[in-house]
């Protein structure tokens, strides 16, 4: 098994940031349809240094209700793989303000699927996507069936990690994802809360064992209930950052249209 | 009956030893369902070959669940259709359908493993009172979900399984019904996986769940070929109907007849109002290749990979897609796939009422239907999977479709 060569903007930040990254989750889609753009201008502007972009599906097992019903709201709204592709087209090109931080698509597996898996890796690299999380896909079918096109658009595949994983299997999951590994909180979906109990520190520190003895050779972030500063600083503690999705979704949500810059400020200002 | 062949596997139509069904299959689930999915799949086949977990399984379906179920000539039918049917009486089991035969090797495989509190997803509730009852039978407990749609249509499985000591939690995510129950129970084993085991209804999910479940139900053809031995003196019938949902009552009544090709193996789906009305419940018709809740199957789903919500009378059927095994029967040609609409399976219900004195589950309706047209030759023998008793059903008999003379 051979490494992935692919270096993007994912490897940079990493490599130039010293202090804790912060990723933002959102879904496509939502709460407008059309809003993509500007919630990628506004994570932009206030500093964010990551962007997962959802991609809704009509069954994501993996999430609770917050990203379940932005989900089905984006879907409502006429959200589709080719209309995102569509919306991204110009985001890193345009002479305002064009997007520079490294961007990850997250979804299931179908939509990717049906839309063509070439297909979509080539609109990837087309509209400067970096990285692609799909938690309901194999490993060893990415290995087997989906490896070589990633590497030929320049993708990276980052997969999951969970505090059931055994350090085994942590350690194949990082010699077949790139750019970071996500690991997950807890023992949950999405959208739960952050308990720091003894169990949750074991594992954080279980995992920063592993990455500063080099036993695995991406960079860790952690996911699934970072929902404010105090939980995005408990987690930085033993990782390159985390990442905030459902708490981020809840406030846009409840944000007025013409509000959603003035709502991004105050959440990120909150978190950083 | 001492022993089964759960241990027996189609040598053509068998699982993989990595979880397909030809390109269907596999075990297509987040790394959070991954521990437990992988120590049941390295388990399973011990656990169920033991000789102690035979005899207990074997024991429990003959004195609890009342096996084996007869193989009934329905003599009156086979007149009407001049050929010879037989009628597999899986709704006389107890809770009135094949559903726990299921549950019930669920039940003993997950107290080997340690669990303590059993999930399920339910439909029309079928399994879901199967698994309430095979809980309350070890004392485990259990949780049921249950879309909040069809928590109001279904009332009384909603009372029988609180009776029988369940909780039922409404799924009240997207369509609310049984693919969503399905995606909250998925969330609850996420959420809950050092105590938790995950009773699947049908040959559904990730690998190993549409083996295990195939195993468990195939203890209805293994019965049929002995009694059809013994009433015809020949094991196989030219022909096994059923109908098919997810699959586990025709993957049970196909199971061992599937290397045998002289065996006609006919699946029915659910046809709603028709094919092509936006209506309907006809995966293979509809379906493409596609994942959901584990597993790569044919899939009723829109261009860009959304899940299109099915639609059925019979809320058994109402599943947009199919055990990854009969997709591959489907795509093989082994297993002839026909759809069957409301209005044929009310009536075929209706028909089976007044000629042989038993009222179907709707489901088991779309199996009936089928006769109107297989014509068979006055010679041949007839299966038909009856996979659940149709007292659940009695409203929609009631306030159904118009009837018409047969």
């Amino acid at each position: 098994m051979t490494a992935n060569t692919t270096q993007n903007r994912i490897n940079t930040l990493f490599s130039e940031r010293t202090t804790p990254v912060l990723s933002v989750y959102f879904t496509a889609g939502f709460p407008n349809l059309h809003d993509t753009s500007t919630i990628l201008s506004a994570l932009q502007a206030n500093d964010v240094d990551m962007i997962e972009i959802g991609m809704p599906f009509s069954d994501p097992v993996a999430d609770g209700e917050i990203i379940q019903e932005s989900s089905s709201q984006a879907l409502k709204n006429g959200m589709t793989t080719e209309l995102l592709f569509a919306q991204l087209r110009d985001v890193r090109t345009r002479a305002e303000n064009p997007i520079t931080m490294p961007l990850v698509l997250m979804g299931y597996v179908n939509p990717v699927i049906q839309y063509g898996v070439e297909r979509f890796c080539a609109d990837c690299a087309e509209v400067g996507i970096d990285g692609v999380i799909l938690p309901d896909l194999p490993p060893e079918v990415f290995e087997e069936e989906w490896k070589p096109l990633f590497e030929r658009y320049k993708l990276h595949h980052i997969l999951l990690i969970t505090p059931q994983t055994p350090e085994e299997r942590i350690r194949r999951i990082d010699e077949i994802s790139s750019g970071f590994l996500y690991a997950v909180s807890s023992s949950g979906t999405t959208g739960g809360a952050l308990a720091m109990d003894d169990a949750r520190t074991a594992y954080f520190q279980r995992l920063k064992r592993l990455k500063e003895s080099s036993k695995i050779q991406n960079p860790v972030i952690i996911g699934f209930g970072i929902r404010d500063k105090a939980s995005f600083d408990a987690a930085s503690e033993y990782a390159a950052g985390a990442i905030i999705g459902s708490a981020f979704i809840k406030e846009l949500g409840e944000a007025s249209n013409e509000a959603l810059p003035e709502t991004i400020r105050r959440f990120v200002a909150k978190v950083r | 009956m001492t022993t089964l062949s759960i241990t027996t596997a189609s040598q053509r139509f068998g699982v993989s030893e990595r979880g397909y069904y030809g390109t269907f299959g596999g075990a297509f689930i987040p790394e959070m369902l991954y521990p437990n999915v992988e120590h049941l799949r390295s388990v399973y086949l011990d656990i169920i070959s033991e000789a102690s977990f035979q005899e207990e399984f074997v024991a429990l379906l003959r004195d609890y669940v009342g096996r084996p179920t007869p193989l009934y000539f329905a003599k009156r039918l086979s007149d009407f259709y001049k050929t010879r049917i037989y009628l597999k009486r899986e709704d006389l089991n107890h809770t009135g359908a094949h559903k726990i035969n299921n549950t019930l090797g669920q039940i003993l495989l997950a107290k080997r493993l340690g669990k303590k509190r059993i999930i399920a997803e339910t439909g029309a509730g079928q399994h879901g009172v199967a698994t309430a009852t095979v809980c309350a039978l070890m004392g485990l407990e259990c949780v049921v979900y249950m879309g909040a749609v069809d928590i109001e249509r279904q009332k009384p499985n909603v009372e029988r399984m609180k009776l029988l000591g369940a909780q039922v939690v409404a799924a009240k995510s997207g369509s609310q019904t049984l693919k969503d129950a399905t995606n909250e129970a998925m969330r609850d084993w996420i959420t809950n996986p050092e105590n938790t085991h995950y009773i699947i209804g049908s040959v559904v999910g990730p690998h190993p769940y549409p083996d295990m479940v195939s195993r468990f139900q195939s203890v209805i053809s293994e019965e049929i070929m002995r009694q059809l031995e013994e009433k015809e003196g020949r094991p196989n019938p030219d022909y096994v109907l059923a109908c098919v949902g997810g699959g586990s009552n025709a993957v049970g009544a196909f199971y061992h007849f599937l290397d045998d090709e002289r065996v006609r193996l006919i699946a029915l789906e659910a046809a709603g109002k028709g094919v092509n009305t936006g209506f309907s419940a006809a995966t293979t018709a509809l379906g493409k290749s596609g994942v959901l809740h584990g597993s790569k199957t044919l899939l009723m789903q829109t261009p860009d990979g959304q899940v299109v919500e099915p639609f059925s009378i019979s809320a058994g059927l109402d599943y947009p897609g199919i055990g990854p095994i009969h997709a591959h029967l489907f795509a093989s040609g082994r297993a002839e796939f026909h759809a069957v609409t409301d209005d044929e399976a009310m009536q075929a219900g209706k028909f089976l009422a007044r000629t042989e004195g038993i009222i179907p589950a709707l489901e088991t309706a779309h199996a009936l239907a089928y006769l109107e047209k297989l014509a068979a030759k006055p010679d041949e023998i007839v299966v038909v999977n009856l996979s659940g008793r149709g007292d659940k059903d009695l409203q929609t008999y009631i306030n159904g479709a118009q009837e018409r003379p047969h």
